[in-house]
């Protein structure tokens, strides 16, 4: 591969729902350790394009993808297991979404079905402190550290949503994807999730769907601006923002729609 | 303007009426039955018609004991759901998770009919394969608690099915991709998240079957062997109180017909029990999915 630091490398994606075409010859390259940002109006194919990245959009009937994904070089249509790419590849959804049992057994989820038995003192212990390293790197173990072992819907929306954030990082992934995570949030708990990405981003790659302009500029390092399934602009954050070249980017920038 | 309030108003109280009579009519079962039953107890005591073994109505001392009867309909019932539910529960979580759109719907279609089949052909299915097959392989003379529960069991499926698969459908899809997406495969996911998530319907569905169960009728009373007497095994003959009740009903007459509404009235009882607890298990269902959708 000729760039080292890319994680992704799409190359002329073309994606139909049916006989709708949601992505049309999308080409580009994420960087390693870094938040990039994917804005665009509704409909654009923003969320789309982020759901193909871990094949979540294989569970949609009558999905068609054409082009490539290269994930660290290897193809992810390819012979590679989705399984293991799901696991690599964590994503963090719009609405947050924790599992109807307790706070541990959500946080403990993923390394149970990857394996991990509880079965002896020393595996118990690992377990744990996998939970708890994991609920600390997602600022939450000392707002739940009382309530380990109470449902987790009680939590608040902000709450459950770094719950969510939390059960991803205990599969130890390398990835993040999110899909407009603060959405479903009220600003002190969007305000959290952010300062959360910019610690994360030393060991994951980010790549993040908002519809929120200012939390791509805040948050993130690059920033694609999708329109009608194409990728229309792609370029460093301040760039896009202050100097974009294309028209269409510059008016949904300075809000002229979207 | 005014018409057109008349007829509102009108409307209302027809369709008002009507809802009462569905609540009257079960004010009016309880109250006939409980008339008509509870003279018994001045005749037998109620611990000697709950717990007594002893059935001999028209003997010159009678015996009104209706216990291996209660434990017919609780063994039949019972049995039948050892069957069911497994195989129940399979049959829903495939329709729901995992067949694809032609095989569900020729599932489906047979599940409804299998739904709509009179009791008595299955009695008669249950006299011409069952209760051979069940002779054939554990001897008896194949009227016995084992066939009546393999037959109940068939028709308490369309139940169990129907609700597993709804309850697995209502599951919110978030919670599906949540599980997926952290690489989960889609066995794990609907043995993990799915089916717990759903538990609260599933157990409603499987009560639900239950109450159909210990109310059936004619097709236990085809194959089950009727004998009053304690239930001895599977292969024993059984008699439950909707048998015991249908059986005597043509002839009974004086305090033996009065002990039959009183057999009435204890499966009326299970019955009510079992209806609370679906009704239970449905609220705690729909407060489940208010807090997963939560604040």
């Amino acid at each position: 591969m000729e760039s080292t630091g890319a994680k992704f490398d799409v190359t002329k994606l073309d994606l139909w729902y049916g006989q709708t075409q949601a992505l049309n010859q999308v080409s580009m390259k994420i960087e390693a350790n870094s938040i990039t940002a994917l804005i665009g109006p509704s409909g654009c194919g923003k969320s789309t394009f982020l759901r193909v990245l871990d094949r979540m959009n294989d569970l949609i009937d009558g999905v068609r993808v054409e082009g490539t994904v290269l994930y660290d070089g290897a193809d992810i249509f390819g012979s590679a297991d989705v399984i293991d790419l799901r696991k690599r590849i964590g994503m963090v959804f719009q609405k947050p979404n924790p599992f109807p049992m307790s706070v541990f057994d959500n946080v403990a989820y993923g390394p149970r079905v990857h394996g991990l038995h509880a079965r002896t003192a020393a595996e118990k212990r690992h377990l744990s402190e996998l939970v708890e390293k994991s609920l600390v790197n997602a600022a939450l173990f000392d707002e739940v550290k009382d309530r380990l072992h109470k449902s987790a819907l009680g939590l608040s929306g902000g709450q459950q949503q770094r719950l969510c954030i939390a059960r991803v990082l205990a599969v130890e992934p390398d990835v993040l994807l999110m899909d407009e995570p603060t959405s479903a949030l009220d600003p002190i708990s969007t305000a959290k999730i952010e300062a959360l990405l910019d610690e994360l981003k030393v060991r994951y790659t980010i790549v993040i769907v908002t519809h929120n302009m200012q939390q791509a500029g805040r948050v993130s390092d690059s920033t694609g601006f999708f329109l009608h399934g194409e990728l229309v602009e792609y370029a460093p954050t301040k760039e896009i923002f202050f100097n974009p070249r294309d028209k269409r980017t510059e008016n949904y920038i300075s809000g002229r729609f979207g | 303007m005014k018409r057109r309030i008349l007829f509102e108003k009108g409307a209302e109280a027809l369709l008002f009426a009507c809802a009462l009579v569905s609540i009257l009519t079960v004010v009016f079962i309880t109250v006939f039955l409980f008339q008509r039953g509870l003279p018994l107890f001045a005749k037998t005591s109620m611990a000697a018609f709950l717990f007594g073994t002893n059935w001999e109505p028209t003997a010159a001392t009678p015996h009104y004991g209706i216990l291996s009867f209660i434990l017919g309909s609780v063994y039949v019932t019972g049995l039948s759901l050892v069957f069911a539910v497994p195989v129940g529960l399979s049959v829903g979580i495939y329709l729901a998770e995992l067949a694809d759109k032609q095989a569900s719907r020729g599932i489906r279609a047979a599940v409804e009919i299998l739904a709509g089949i009179p009791s008595v052909i299955y009695g008669l299915f249950g006299i011409a394969i069952i209760s051979s097959v069940t002779r054939t392989l554990f001897g008896g003379s194949g009227y016995s608690l084992l066939s009546a529960s393999i037959v109940l069991a068939i028709m308490t499926l369309p139940t169990i099915i129907n609700v597993t698969e709804v309850s697995l459908r209502a599951v919110p899809r978030e919670l599906k991709e949540g599980s997926l997406a952290l690489g989960a495969t889609h066995w794990q996911t609907i043995v993990r998240v799915l089916v717990p998530a759903a538990r609260s319907g599933i157990i409603a569905g499987v009560v639900l079957g239950m109450g159909r169960a210990i109310g059936e009728t004619m097709a236990v009373l085809m194959v089950g062997g009727n004998a009053p007497i304690m239930p001895s095994g599977l292969t024993g003959k059984v008699r439950t109180l909707t048998m015991n009740i249908i059986t005597d009903m043509s002839y009974a007459k004086g305090d033996h017909l009065t002990s039959l509404f009183a057999t009435g009235i204890v499966l009326f009882v299970f019955i009510l029990a079992l209806n609370l607890t679906v009704q239970l298990a449905l609220k705690r269902s729909i407060s489940g999915t208010e807090g997963s959708a939560g604040a």
